[in-house]
């Protein structure tokens, strides 16, 4: 395109992608530098530190609640995405390839299930999980989040199922595969970007939640990051916990910053995948 | 190398669906045999079935004189070349081409071996290390060849493998496509819905329409002794002329004019010579334009309505008044080549002539055509009354 | 028809097919199912953790409770109100942001990387961050705005939990936008210039009606979405000043107040809601339910 070269036209393209970049940016930037001022300058107000210093990172590390909480951020998460993937990579499969009865009506449910106000299950969550002794467990948060993980799982997986050419399942057949090799050599292969993209999604909407982190723990035993972070007070009581809620705040976040560098491409795919067939 | 024979092979899908019925084709070893036929006529199924990805509803698949009707495909030793070419995107050229031969154990050496002549066969040589997503059609084509042949199967099977190359490629692939089987003389069937593709390759074509086999015989047998309309009207290109026709006390009546039958066409017909409605056939290359001709022949003047120059001959277009011939074989082929044609009622004629007529659009022309080359067609089931038995 | 027998083939696909579908389903319903009907039979009682003994049943007088409390009302009100704002504002900004993405010519890749930023962090973390920043000791927008404790008065921390809201969405959206985008056919577009549509009738009378579906899609699922608000507004107001979203009401009975009668029928009624909203998409606007395809082979 001819007007691809107009000076004018990078500039004021350059100004508007310089606007986004600022939007996206500026909250971000925020809260680290306000991880990195000093209890004194905490409260100048200004944008960028005056003083810097990584005595907020060293105080949250020294506690015990941060660390733990980590602890179970981490744990929850990762167990919860490779259940929900591993699951959700087999009822994909079903749905995208094979031809059975109470296909429509599960991809039904976990359309349902996606849509659904997570406070509803709040409340049962917290009395039935209270009489199975699953409170404020483990696996306590990783059963919700396996289940509203899964719709996005399923959605996300099937979409990519179904641009895998299955030609080529034939053709493996035809140049002698049992279905075994099949499957492992050509369509786990081709299949495994989709299942990886997924993966991330899916940790992602783990790693964020807060109202089941919070309604259905009640101690350090489970408790995650983003509930941790409400109960923070400083490391001693009389102070002001801006400074460490922010560090830790900056910690969970460079996961997440992590997967948008190196996988950008992935994540838009994956969660404009299921939305491209309007 | 191989005889496959299929005896009364049948595919019924779960929801009743009929899209395979009584096939019987039997492949000698080493033959080189063409389905063809408009789509949905199931030439693919009855492929897929002979490949063991689709099951046999009822009848029976025999490879050298074994049923196989419950093997799978990896126990068939045949290999197929798909219309998408199905190679595997991860794997480069060498890897695709020996796969099968990975699968089945085959020593490093020897499989090294074995890809390097097929790539050189192929002319793939410079590109085995490449992947299939940085080749062009005609290599990704010669590629999916390359991994058929690599393992000296007993058949090969080929869903339209031309198909989505252009068409000057189309045309070359299509000899080296030839050249290939004839030069390793393996048992061959090949899947197209284009009759020229048919025409040229094949030992034998089968012709196939809603799930049946409508005839089947050399290209140039096909040509001349069409059983039915259908079968008349899909082979040979431009088609075959229909027009509407009267038989009554040996002469035809047409919409070109009244004919004597010829003394060939007459005994042909002998037993049917009741006064009867008949649809006559004639090939365009079967006219002429009367100012070259000296033979006896019928005649008749029209308007040229478009002239295409070939440089070697001529395509002259005539409109016919009256009614089209009227037949189901008829509208499925037109529906097939997009050509509901003429929608004011008349029909048209399409002659190919000899570059020396000076035939012009909007004059009138005369036109001669040899009545020994008609074909006639009971209108109510299509079928020939000009079969030679 | 006549075929009613399956094949062997057929019935192993169905098989496998079930089985590969069980667990999950499985999970499913168990985690929503089971608590759903157990929510509703609570919903019923009057159960009162503080005082266990008083447990009973009651009708539907836990729903009278709810539905003339003014609190809950309010609570509602707020809700709807974040919701609608919001998502008008994030479809204006979101299709802005997906044209960008779709269409800059220059730092393509930076723009994409960038804008999934707000997608991708803690929803609590981005809640802090404003937090502070709205804060009348540590934060730089209330000088900037010269506003005192903004988030202690009604309508600025409204304001303040919809940008929120808002900031974190817009990729989202835009995401979900610009996959419709990619539907728009760029011959489509130069036949609206031949035919002389100005840029902005190309967007009005080319883009949009193409885009329906997906617009559509997005709409849906970000109001079912924004009507679930909670984490900003417990970072952000904890729901004082009359800022709590049903969400938080609920939270607040559930845990702070240990009331597990009112709590479930709060949920009941919440569901009922987004059950509505849902509703009223795919039958008034025809929002086609992503996914209703058969999708299968063949």
């Amino acid at each position: 395109m001819t007007t691809a070269t107009r000076p004018g036209v990078r500039a004021r393209w350059t100004l508007i992608d310089i606007v986004v970049v600022v939007y996206a940016l500026v909250p971000v930037l925020w809260i680290l530098s306000l991880s990195f001022k000093t209890k004194e300058t905490l409260t100048d107000k200004s944008f960028i530190p005056t003083e810097w210093t990584f005595q907020n990172y060293v105080d949250i590390f020294s506690t015990n609640e941060f660390p733990r909480a980590l602890v179970n951020s981490i744990g929850i998460a990762l167990i919860a995405t490779l259940i929900a993937v591993v699951l959700g990579t087999m009822a994909a499969y079903a749905i995208a390839r094979l031809d059975f009865p109470g296909k429509r009506a599960l991809v039904g449910v976990s359309l349902l299930i996606a849509m659904f106000p997570q406070v509803s299950l709040v409340t049962p969550l917290f009395e039935v999980e209270r009489s199975l002794g699953l409170f404020d467990t483990w696996p306590g948060l990783i059963l919700p989040y396996i289940t509203f993980a899964l719709p996005l799982a399923i959605y996300t997986l099937s979409a990519f199922f179904r641009e895998i050419p299955w030609e080529l399942e034939k053709a493996a057949k035809m140049d002698g595969a049992t279905p075994a090799q099949a499957f492992r050599r050509v369509i786990a292969p081709l299949a495994a970007p989709g299942v990886f993209t997924t993966a991330i999604l899916v940790f992602i909407f783990c790693w964020n939640d807060f109202l089941f982190a919070i309604s259905l723990t009640s101690t350090t035993a489970s408790r995650t990051v983003p509930a941790a972070l409400s109960f923070f007070q400083g490391s001693s009581q009389f102070e002001d916990p801006t400074g460490t809620v922010s560090a830790a705040a900056v910690v969970i976040t460079i996961p997440i910053i992590l997967f948008v560098l190196f996988f950008q491409r992935r994540i838009v795919a994956g969660l404009t995948s299921g939305a491209v067939k309007g | 190398m191989a005889e496959i024979i299929l005896d009364k092979v049948t595919k019924r899908y779960p929801d009743g669906a009929l899209a395979v019925s009584d096939v019987d084709i039997q492949i000698a070893d080493g033959e080189f045999v063409i389905l063809v036929g408009p789509s949905g006529c199931g030439k693919s199924t009855t492929l897929n079935m002979i490949a063991g990805l689709e099951d046999i509803t009822s009848g029976e698949l025999r490879i050298d004189g074994d049923r196989v009707n419950d093997r799978a495909p990896k126990d068939r030793d045949i290999a197929m070349v798909f219309q998408s070419y199905a190679l595997y995107p991860h794997m480069s050229v060498r890897e695709n081409m020996a796969f099968p031969l990975r699968l089945a154990k085959v020593d490093k050496k020897v499989v090294q071996q074995k890809v390097e002549e097929a790539a050189r066969i192929l002319d793939l040589t410079q590109h085995l290390d490449r992947k299939p997503g940085n080749l062009s059609g005609g290599q990704r084509q010669r590629v999916a060849m390359g991994r058929a042949i690599v393992r000296s199967p007993k058949a090969f099977l080929m869903d339209e493998p031309l198909s989505n190359l252009d068409a000057k490629l189309r045309v070359q692939m299509r000899t080296s496509v030839s050249k290939l089987q004839r030069r390793l003389g393996t048992t061959t069937v090949y899947v197209t819905h284009d009759q020229t593709e048919a025409m040229t390759l094949g030992d034998r074509v089968v012709v196939m329409r809603g799930g049946h086999v409508q005839q089947i015989g050399s290209p140039q047998f096909l040509y001349e002794q069409p059983v039915n309309l259908f079968v008349a009207g899909f082979i040979g290109s431009p088609s075959m002329n229909f027009l509407p026709a009267g038989l009554e006390d040996g002469r035809l009546r047409t919409p070109l004019g009244d004919f004597p039958l010829t003394d060939r066409i007459r005994r042909l017909l002998e037993g049917g010579s009741a006064p009867r409605e008949v649809i006559m056939g004639l090939r365009p290359e079967h006219f002429e334009d009367a100012r070259l001709v000296d033979e006896p022949g019928a005649a008749f003047t029209a308007t040229v309505e478009v002239l295409e120059s070939m440089g070697s001959d001529k395509y002259a277009y005539f409109a016919v008044e009256g009614e089209a011939a009227m037949a189901a074989e008829l509208e499925e082929l037109a529906a097939e080549s997009g050509t509901a044609e003429m929608a004011d009622g008349g029909s048209q004629i399409v002659s190919r002539l000899s570059a020396a007529s000076d035939a012009r659009e909007g004059a009138e022309l005369s036109v001669w055509f040899d009545p020994d080359k008609i074909h006639l067609f009971d209108p109510s089931d299509g079928r020939t009354l000009t079969y030679v038995e | 028809m006549s075929g009613k027998e399956l094949s062997e083939g057929k019935k192993a696909e169905r098989r496998l097919g079930l089985w590969l579908c069980a667990p999950a389903a499985l999970v499913m319903l168990a985690v929503t199912a089971y608590p759903i009907v157990y929510s509703i039979w609570l919903s019923l009682q009057r159960y009162d953790l503080r005082f266990p003994a008083e447990r009973q049943f009651v009708w539907f007088e836990n729903y009278v409770t709810v539905l003339t409390n003014s609190y809950w009302w309010t609570a509602f009100g707020v809700t709807s109100l974040i919701t609608a704002v919001s998502v008008a504002i994030e479809l204006v900004l979101g299709m802005a942001l997906a044209l960008v993405m779709h269409r800059t010519l220059v730092m393509k890749g930076l723009v994409r990387t960038v804008a999934l930023i707000p997608y991708g962090i803690v929803t609590v973390v981005a809640a802090f961050s404003w937090r502070y920043a709205w804060d009348e000791n540590t934060g730089y927008l209330t000088d900037l705005f010269g506003a005192t404790a903004p988030l202690t008065d009604r309508a600025a921390a409204l304001g303040i939990i919809t940008l929120a809201e808002v900031w974190k969405t817009v990729p989202f959206m835009a995401l979900l936008l610009m996959a419709g985008l990619a539907l728009v056919p760029d011959d489509l577009l130069r036949a609206a210039s031949m035919d002389g549509a100005t840029p902005w009738q190309r967007f009005t009378k080319v883009i949009l009606p193409v885009m329906k579906p997906a617009i559509l899609v997005a709409l849906l699922f970000r109001t079912l979405d924004a009507f679930r608000i909670f984490d900003n507004i417990f970072v952000l107001t904890s729901g004082a000043q009359e800022t709590g979203s049903v969400s938080m009401q609920t939270y607040n009975n559930l845990i702070r107040g240990l009331n597990l009668g009112i709590g479930s029928t709060m949920s009941v009624l919440i569901f009922i809601a987004v059950a509505l909203l849902a509703f009223v998409f795919v039958k008034v606007f025809g929002a086609a339910a992503p996914g209703s395809d058969d999708g299968g082979k063949r």
